[in-house]
């Protein structure tokens, strides 16, 4: 499992910024037949949160139709210096996270 | 060498039958508008203020580059508190919910989709006065043209 | 001044590398940017695993990469010469076969499997440094047999459909087919996402699809044909510019 999160390490107080995050996952729909014929069950990441010094800044409900090894961005605004936190969780109890610090001047 | 002729009337009849089965099923327009009813309440959707920026021609369907952007000041009395994408054709009509405050600043969400077929898609956005927007687009979707062999 | 720098630079180049045409240039715009965004390059998952690999010490020895090569920004211009002669091996090797040499002979670690995520993810990062660096296969006269071979190989009708790479990918090259435009097939940039597969992979799986499009019969995994034909390909892409790890349809 790799996560690659694209935080500014640095902006203004009052800037808004872009947030983006990519992370390793097969994103297996539950549709796809395998190669005896029988269906692949679903493994999917279901939902992306994300969070600003403890507060949810932004939360994503993913279903099968998002591509393989999800990749979002989105924006936020820079309020106070600390740490923009990603969690990840889905199906068979897969739960990632990851964090990047954030300076505010 | 002998070559075998399967009774010819028995087999088309077999083909006809499994082309009448149901595949993989598949969502209907009328399984996205449910779904977009359940999202609405039956609120009118109002057209404007959503931008849906897809590529009209698609390479490969299993990974199509997709980006909503609304046009909202995003302040506490006014902003997109959600944003939610449906599609037409594949198997089931949601692609994704994404919750926004106005800490966003901004209401654009990019993310990657996957489309099984070429189809339209449609944004919804949810607004802080309760109010929806909509926008669509209509994807065409192309596939690669050498296909791996799995084995 | 610097329109006239530029003419210059223009005649300097040989006259193919002004005709030549990456598959990034086929790609649509989405398309080429993702591509150029680190931070959404699906194929930087694999380059991040393999920076880590770098680091981890393995085999008998309990070395890392790191520790005889030190930081992998090192590895700027390996993947612009490589398939390069092997002493060792007394033939071509891959980049990732000469990562898989030095895993045995310098780690005394296993082999890692061809096609393996950890071999993409190792090839992928010791490639990217050389990204943006013109392709310079080493004027080595002992590579020359095996790069003919793969001349040949290229040119040569093969499988059911009786077509050569070279019927579609120099002759059609620019035209459709299937809705999809068909590239000159430039290796600048593999490893590479594709998304057809929804992963890295290499310029052999490529090739494979290739083969088995044309209903021929695959060579297994690390056959010498492969090494020829890539050797062939990266002489005929000479100039052009490496863009590892990149993103294709």
């Amino acid at each position: 499992m790799t996560a690659l999160i694209n935080v500014p390490g640095r902006a203004k107080r009052g800037e808004i910024v872009e947030i983006k995050a990519l992370i390793s996952h097969p994103m297996e729909t539950g549709f796809r037949p395998g190669a005896n014929g029988s269906i692949i069950p679903r493994n999917i990441i279901d939902t992306l949160r994300c969070t600003y010094n403890g507060a949810e800044i932004f939360r994503m409900t993913m279903t099968p139709a998002i591509a393989a090894n999800p990749f979002v961005s989105f924006f936020t605004t820079a309020t106070e210096s600390g740490t923009i936190a990603f969690a990840w969780t889905g199906d068979n109890g897969f739960a990632a996270e990851e964090s990047a610090q954030i300076t505010v001047e | 060498m002998t070559i075998v002729q399967p009774n010819r009337r028995l087999f088309l009849a077999g083909v006809a039958l499994v082309t009448l089965l149901p595949g993989a099923a598949r969502a209907t327009a009328d399984e996205m508008a449910a779904a977009i009813r359940a999202v609405t309440g039956g609120q009118p959707l109002r057209r404007g203020r959503v931008k849906l920026d897809l590529p009209p021609l698609v390479e490969n369907g299993s990974t199509v580059p997709l980006r909503v952007s609304v046009d909202s000041p995003m302040t506490a009395d006014d902003h997109v508190t959600a944003i939610h994408v449906f599609n037409e054709k594949n198997p089931q009509p949601h692609v994704f919910h994404a919750s926004l405050s106005p800490r966003a600043g901004k209401a654009i969400v990019s993310t990657r989709i996957k489309l099984g077929d070429s189809q339209r898609i449609v944004a919804v956005a949810e607004m802080s006065g309760g109010s929806f927007w909509t926008a669509s687009a209509d994807v065409i979707v192309t596939l690669a043209a050498c296909l791996e062999d799995l084995t | 001044m610097i329109p006239a720098l530029l003419g210059l630079l223009l005649l300097a180049l040989p006259a193919q590398a002004q005709t030549r045409q990456s598959g990034y240039a086929d790609m649509g715009p989405e398309l080429r940017a993702m591509q150029d965004d680190d931070a959404a390059n699906p194929a930087m998952l694999w380059v991040r695993e393999g920076e880590l690999l770098w680091r981890m010490p393995e085999g008998a020895t309990g070395k890392s990469c790191a520790d005889c090569h030190g930081d992998i920004k090192t590895m700027a211009g390996v993947a612009a010469r490589y398939p390069a002669f092997s002493a060792a091996l007394n033939r071509p090797v891959t980049l990732a076969q000469r990562i898989n040499l030095s895993r045995r002979e310098n780690q005394q670690a296993a082999e890692l499997a061809p096609e393996s995520r950890e071999l993409l993810a190792l090839t992928a990062a010791i490639a990217r440094p050389s990204r943006g660096q013109a392709i310079a296969p080493p004027d080595d006269a002992r590579l020359r047999p095996f790069r003919a071979a793969g001349a040949a190989l290229f040119t040569q009708r093969q499988g059911q459909l009786n077509l050569s790479c070279a019927n579609c990918h120099e002759d059609n090259a620019g035209r459709k087919l299937a809705g999809v435009t068909v590239p000159q097939a430039h290796p600048t940039a593999y490893p590479l996402y594709r998304l057809e597969w929804q992963s890295v992979g290499s310029l052999q799986r490529r090739l494979r699809n290739c083969l088995i499009g044309t209903r021929a019969e695959p060579y297994a995994y690390d056959a010498p044909e492969y090494v020829a034909l890539e050797l062939f390909l990266m002489q005929r892409a000479a100039g052009m510019k490496v863009e590892t790890p990149g993103v294709r349809p």
